[in-house]
């Protein structure tokens, strides 16, 4: 169960951001070689990326790289590097298909296969944009075993929905298809950027509502931000208190020989369990709600 | 690998480095360094610079570096991103720039 | 009547030696004039003053820096004098700064031969690091200043003071009149040592003036002058909390080991420093002091305004003020009674009768290097260049509880943790817990406040961790190289030498 709560942002084309960011503890570091690097810096930022994954320093951080576009001159020249850099998964920007990810999909087995990388080792990941993106949200989740999340976008999201964004309407229905999709594929669900690094209590506020949807995780473009996402995601000391005895009470029952776990008197079944393991997951990696 | 054309890559923010590359006539490199950490570190700068044109197989150019503390793995990024662009070369071979 | 006493005094054994009375103005002739009673201290220009004060060449001439990059009587005082023509003096200033690069010209020329300060930055550090002087820099600390006075070595001739307002007694402060700096805690110290104290002022006030942080009974001449300082950059505001992720993410961690070392109860004290880190440190306490319902009896210092601020929230009983680094704490200075004026003697000097830093509970302290002993460099580059300030760091070091060194562990490429520092200024007995973007090291010395910190989860290494984490990132540095020639001495606070600084080889 890798908790993916933060996922950091950094401009790919960034010298120095690349350089010190690892002391951050995000659980995933997304280099982008998409939106945040304009075209003359393309080539750029993929050799300092290239270079930044192979550095020690990253070899303890979950990695991923956004990826321009197959359909642009860059995207496969970014797909040769960073999948032959040891990149744990990659983002494909704009997936509208199914076809989309099977496209990526042969192109990173092609590869792999090419330099010799563990078959299979590196994952993908969704990023939907579009009403289309959207509504095909379930078949793009399913498409491939490689797919470990899908993440919502919300910049060009709301362009291609004639709207803007504003205080969440606009992302509602996405929100919750992606979700869906993400849960009945059984991968984890990210939500969109937060862009006002000062506002935190807004931040706080979008925080919280995705958390009680059920997003696994958020998008990040500052690292001010992770500390306070880890925060809110963070169990409160009953919940970690009830958890611990969840799990006390599934040990025992497994010991004992006994089919059902019950605990005060009620059935805890797999779900709960599952659960209350996730709760004492997260505690250990941030500690107890501040 | 020939330098064919002027070229620039990188910045000169700090933990950055900026590259430029100029053509040469003959057949030789020039590599001039110039650092804020010249002291400590201009040694091993120089000994990465050389080591990524040679893995290049960079025979004939300029490379002007202007450092501003960046690490060695922004020096290899930079310097290829230079190189590359001033010799027009597109498809890369990965294997020779690890 | 006259007569007759003479006689008296003349034949009387016991009364040998005696003056007999003339006059009552005998000794004070000003006494008759009633203009000159008044403004007898007053003079029309500094060339004027420097004459009266008996100033003349090879003596030492002394300043304080509070107007920070602003100030102008350093530079000016230094200005007249060479165009007067003296020679070979010895320049006492509390710090030099990157303002004060006009020194470099009367240096080569002879008209300062020696210097003693806490610090010097831009080219002046660069000139003085390369070699420009004969006789070297005596570094010290701001304690270790007032405890050089008292041994007899620094003896101030000359005190040029630069004041906000005075009236024409002398009374000053630096917290009325137009160019503000706040306390005055190392003027304080001057204008009690020193032999003749010229204080320059852009304003003279009503008398009397008050409060008098220099009193009228410490002064001998007063000098208008056109500006003592800048306002533009001594009255800058509070600096804002950065902004910067990793020096928040050093303040985050500094406040958390604050809140576990285990020194925060109520009641406690405290020190921050200026830099960035340590400022947005004050920011992070001040979730934990509420959330913990603890209080601070009083904060030392260096007085910034992420202190004032915490100080007007009713967090911090008392705030205790020898330099105020910018205009919120000029203003805090000059508006609470809570807000108090010390000198430097006050503050820091280990000779003093009492210090308050000896009641400090935890300090942050910043480091441009610090070694696998815990040493710590706040005075030269890893270039081997003078740019920083001993400062109040090894006073304060020494007697607080717990020192807590803030640093990223890289700057650019430069690894802060090394081997063995280029110089020490604080020895490594004096320090607790150093604490880095990439994580915290502790003291063997403090193996209680280690445990405290490993159990409240925070990423504690040993000092040697953190030096593999650099070398491993930034590579090893190659040794600078010196020449024999020394330019620097660093004084420890109680007068010895801790270290040496030689000639950077060009």
């Amino acid at each position: 169960m890798k908790l993916r709560r933060s996922m950091l942002f950094l401009p790919g084309a960034n010298a120095a951001m690349l350089s010190t960011a690892f002391v951050f503890k995000p659980d995933s570091i997304m280099f982008d070689l998409e939106d945040a690097v304009s075209l003359r810096e393309k080539d750029a930022a993929r050799l300092l990326v290239f270079h930044a994954l192979q550095n020690p320093v990253y070899r303890d951080i979950e990695t991923v790289v956004r990826i321009n576009p197959l359909n642009t001159p860059f995207g496969l020249a970014d797909l040769e590097a960073v999948v032959r850099a040891g990149v744990d998964i990659v983002r494909l920007p704009k997936t509208d298909s199914a076809a989309d990810v099977h496209e990526l999909e042969a192109e990173v087995e092609r590869i792999e296969r090419a330099c010799g990388r563990e078959f299979g080792s590196t994952k993908l990941m969704a990023a939907i944009e579009s009403a289309s993106g959207v509504v095909n949200a379930l078949s793009i989740a399913t498409s491939s075993k490689r797919m470990i999340g899908i993440a919502l976008a919300g910049f060009d999201y709301v362009m291609d929905m004639q709207t803007e964004r504003g205080d969440g309407t606009e992302l509602f229905y996405a929100r919750c298809a992606v979700l869906h999709a993400a849960r009945v594929a059984g991968i984890d669900a990210f939500d969109v950027v937060y862009s006002d690094v000062n506002d935190e209590e807004g931040f706080l506020k979008e925080v919280e509502l995705i958390r009680k949807l059920g997003f696994n995780g958020k998008s990040l473009i500052n690292p001010r931000q992770i500390e306070l996402l880890h925060n809110a995601y963070a169990p409160t000391e009953e919940d970690v208190d009830y958890a611990h005895r969840v799990v006390a009470a599934a040990e025992k029952a497994e010991r004992e020989g006994l089919g059902v776990v019950a605990l005060n008197g009620k059935m805890i079944d797999a779900p709960i369990v599952n659960h209350a393991k996730r709760v004492l997951q997260k505690a250990q990696a941030s500690g107890v709600r501040k | 690998m020939k330098i064919i054309k002027e070229a620039l890559a990188g910045t000169l923010e700090s933990s950055d480095l900026l590259v430029k590359v100029t053509p040469l006539p003959e057949d030789r490199v020039d590599v001039v360094i110039q650092s804020e950490v010249m002291h400590q570190f201009g040694e091993q700068i120089r000994k990465v610079v050389l080591a990524t044109l040679q893995q290049l197989g960079l025979v004939s150019g300029q490379v002007v570096i202007e450092d501003k503390g960046a690490l060695d793995c922004a020096i290899r990024a930079r310097v290829q991103a230079a190189i590359l662009r001033g010799a027009a070369v597109d498809q890369l071979d990965w294997s020779k720039l690890s | 009547m006259n007569q007759q006493l003479q006689d008296t005094l003349a034949s009387e054994p016991s009364l040998k030696g005696l003056e007999a009375f003339k006059h009552f103005a005998q000794h004070n002739p000003y006494l008759k004039d009633p203009a000159e009673k008044f403004s007898r201290k007053v003079v029309e220009s500094l060339e004027e003053a420097i004459r009266r004060s008996g100033l003349t060449n090879g003596m030492t001439i002394s300043f304080h820096h509070a107007f920070r990059e602003g100030d102008k009587t350093i530079n000016n005082v230094v200005q007249v004098l060479a165009n007067m023509g003296f020679r070979n003096l010895t320049l006492a200033s509390s710090s030099l700064l990157n303002c004060n690069a006009p020194l470099i010209e009367h240096i080569k020329n002879g008209v300062i031969s020696r210097i003693y300060t806490s610090g010097m930055r831009g080219k002046l550090a660069e000139a003085i690091s390369n070699g420009l002087m004969q006789h070297p820099v005596q570094i010290h600390s701001h304690g270790g200043r007032v405890k050089l006075i008292q041994s007899g070595e620094l003896k101030l001739d000359v005190a040029f003071l630069g004041v906000s307002a005075c009236d024409e007694f002398g009374n000053a402060n630096g917290v009325s009149g137009k160019s503000r700096c706040g306390a005055l805690g190392y003027a304080k110290v001057d204008a009690h040592f020193a032999r003749k104290v010229v204080l320059l002022t852009e304003e003279l006030v009503e008398f009397p003036n008050a409060p008098a942080s220099i009193s009228q009974d410490q002064v001998d001449y007063i000098v208008k002058v056109d500006q003592v300082g800048d306002p533009s950059k001594i009255s800058v505001g509070a600096a804002r909390v950065t902004s910067n992720p990793r020096e928040l993410l050093i303040a985050r961690y500094a406040a958390d080991v604050i809140e576990h070392g285990g020194y925060f109860r109520d009641g406690f004290s405290l020190q921050t420093g200026s830099g960035a880190s340590s400022t947005a440190a004050t920011r992070f306490l001040e979730q934990r002091m509420r959330r913990k319902n603890i209080k601070a009896s009083f904060a030392l210092g260096g007085i910034t305004g992420g202190i004032v601020d915490l100080f007007r929230k009713g967090l911090i009983g008392t705030l205790v003020d020898t330099q105020s680094f910018d205009a919120d704490a000029a203003e805090s200075l000059r508006e609470s009674p809570r807000h108090i004026e010390i000198s430097t003697n006050e503050y820091a000097n280990p000779g003093s009768k009492a210090a308050y830093c000896d009641r400090v509970d935890v300090v942050i302290l910043s480091a441009l290097e610090i070694d696998l002993d815990f040493n710590v460099n706040v005075i030269t580059g890893s270039d081997g260049v003078m740019r920083g300030a001993s400062g109040g760091h090894c006073d304060v070091a020494a007697a607080a509880n717990l020192s807590i060194i803030v640093a990223p562990l890289i700057r650019s490429r430069i690894p802060t943790v090394v081997k063995h520092v280029t110089t020490v200024v604080t020895p490594g007995e004096c320090v607790g817990v150093l604490v880095t973007d990439h994580g915290i090291a502790v003291n063997p010395r403090r193996p209680e406040v280690a445990e405290r910190l490993k159990a409240a989860g925070l990423p504690v290494f040993s000092i040697e961790e953190l030096y593999e984490r650099c070398q491993a990132i930034t590579g090893e540095p190659a040794p600078i190289e010196f020449l024999d020639k020394i330019v620097g001495v660093i004084r420890y606070r109680d007068g010895s030498v801790i270290d040496v600084v030689r000639q950077v080889k060009p």
